[in-house]
């Protein structure tokens, strides 16, 4: 069974269609780039993949649980338990420390563990910055903890909206070796991307445009 | 860790780190805590608008006569005493000038007690012998003692057992007028008492909002995270109450030192400071803020994270 299937899934605001009737399945393990042009529905995709929204139409099976069907406090508990998230703008909370923050996702989900959240920062490269103020860190510093926040309740599946948005080169290399270690592990990995370098190292990309998907790319060369 | 070693950690970190916004909400219930703590205390007592007298030639004057004669602090008053045993008329007294004592007296000051000692003129010993031509004669001595008429009847009989000669009685059209103008007092203390609880409601209340609005954010990415919407509610009121704890033990202390101060300046007598105090204002102050924090701490939960993370 796989992990994720949409079947005939469309989102409709008013007249417009940010899903149009998407199948689309992923299989555990599998790591998958999105791609399109702005306003395409990207983030409207990962938002209901990532149990935060409801598709209008159409099934969303997670883990064999249709989400489309589930009430929003069940919702809530399948976000905890199975998804990490990751976004383009960071999102960290300001008056919280590096390692704090990491604690916070510990937190709703089961139990704070300073020693597991400094090991996770130290996973990102950060363990000396795990005192630092969100504002005393650069914003690929920043993105590195929202990673180390992802994974610290070892999710099933990975998503990540434009993980590398706001980010140079460097970060941007430090977060693609921080997915390969992930995928390695065996997490699935869902990464929206507008940046061609972020998609190729991807087993498979499909292309969303006007809330259809209209390509799909194998990775021939994909390397672990 | 345990989970609440975490929650303390978050709201404190909120509190220190966030510093601005909570310091008008405790300074809202800090000066509504230390209005609450002052309501419990007020003893009218003689009120001297200049001085008490000092020296010979110097009277303190009752309300009532000083505005009858149109007197003020300074104003020199004579006083003539009738040397006859009996009264005599007006009209005899006026024609009879050599029997009678006279001398003049400095307005020291106004005394102002909302009683029956307005209506009196206040001299020294001295200045009454000299004045009566009689020493060492006392016919009654009067005391103002502000406190509930069981003591003060316990009072008075302690008196007469215990001294030979003496019979204490209670004046109580003068007790009473006391309690009216203490209760009265009270019950306006209590009043705007209210009515700053009430106003420190909606200051809580509005900055709780702003509070809320500005975070909205931070709220929509720990439900991404997986917070429910109880532990939302949990996290704010925990911040809130917390919050308003400080104020009221902040609160207590500023209003026992606010209400000794009144009380020195108007009163001249010291308050006696209840401990029980203390816990009360708290408690009162977390249930004010508590409640204020409901309606705002509610508007919380309905942040929808998939709208609060879609871009700025
Ligand atoms: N809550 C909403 N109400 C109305 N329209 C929306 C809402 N959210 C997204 N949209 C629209 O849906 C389309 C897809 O948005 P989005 O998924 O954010 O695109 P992308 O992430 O690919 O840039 C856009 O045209 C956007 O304006
Ligand atoms: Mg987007």
């Amino acid at each position: 069974m796989s992990l994720l299937e949409l079947k005939s899934v469309s989102k409709i605001y008013g007249p417009l269609k940010a899903l149009d009737n998407v199948n689309l399945t992923v299989e555990n393990g599998e790591w998958l780039a999105i791609m399109g042009p702005s306003g395409s529905g990207k983030s409207t995709m990962m938002n209901i993949i990532g149990c935060m929204d409801k598709p209008s139409l159409g099934e969303v099976i997670l883990d064999g649980v249709d989400i489309a069907k589930e009430s929003g406090k069940k919702l809530t508990e399948i976000r905890r338990d199975k998804i990490g998230l990751i976004f383009q703008q960071f999102h960290l909370v300001n008056y919280l420390t590096a390692v704090e923050n990491v604690m916070v996702s510990q937190y709703y989900h089961s139990m704070p563990d300073e020693n597991e959240a400094l090991e996770a920062l130290e996973r990102v490269g950060l363990k000396d910055r795990a005192k630092h103020l969100p504002s005393q860190l650069s914003g690929g510093e920043q993105q590195r903890v929202c990673i180390a926040r992802a994974l610290i309740n070892h999710p099933e599946i990975v998503l990540a909206d434009e993980p590398t948005g706001n980010l140079d080169e460097t970060n941007e290399n430090i977060v693609i070796e921080l997915f390969r270690q992930l995928h390695r592990q065996g997490t699935t990995l869902i990464v929206v991307t507008h940046d061609p370098e972020v998609a190729e190292v991807a087993q498979r990309t499909v292309v969303l445009e006007h809330g259809r998907l209209v390509k799909e790319i194998i990775n021939e060369n994909f390397e672990a | 860790m345990k989970k609440q070693t975490m929650f303390l950690r978050m709201i404190t970190a909120s509190l220190l780190r966030r510093r601005s916004r909570m310091l008008v909400a405790l300074l809202a219930i800090a000066a509504a805590a230390t209005d609450f703590a002052g309501a419990e205390k007020t003893s009218p007592y003689w009120r001297v608008d200049g001085e008490w007298p000092s020296k010979q030639g110097e009277a303190l004057i009752g309300k009532e006569i000083a505005q009858t004669l149109a007197l003020s602090t300074g104003d020199i008053v004579t006083l003539t005493y009738d040397l006859e045993t009996k009264a005599a008329t007006a009209d005899e007294a006026s024609k009879n000038e050599r029997n009678q004592n006279s001398g003049d007296f400095v307005v020291s000051g106004i005394l102002d007690t909302g009683g029956n000692e307005e209506k009196y003129i206040f001299i020294s010993i001295e200045d009454m012998e000299a004045l009566t031509g009689k020493a060492d004669i006392f016919d009654m001595a009067e005391l103002s003692v502000s406190a509930s008429q069981s003591e003060l009847k316990a009072y008075a009989d302690n008196i007469t057992n215990q001294s030979g000669g003496v019979s204490a009685r209670l004046v109580k059209r003068v007790t009473q007028s006391e309690n009216t103008v203490l209760s009265k007092l009270q019950a306006l203390v209590l009043l705007v008492t209210v009515i700053v609880l009430l106003l420190t409601m909606i200051c809580v209340a509005t900055t709780m909002m702003a509070v809320v609005t500005e975070r909205r954010k931070e709220v929509g990415l720990r439900k991404a995270l997986g917070a429910s919407n109880q532990s939302i509610i949990v996290e704010f009121m925990g911040e809130g109450l917390l919050l308003g704890g400080i104020g009221g033990l902040l609160g207590s202390v500023c209003g026992f030192v606010f209400a000794q101060a009144v009380s020195m300046n108007v009163f001249n007598s010291s308050i006696q400071f209840h401990w029980l105090l203390i816990p009360l204002t708290v408690l009162v102050s977390v249930l004010v803020t508590g409640l204020s924090c409901l309606l705002p701490v509610r508007s919380a939960t309905d942040v929808d994270p998939a709208l609060v993370l879609k871009g700025e």
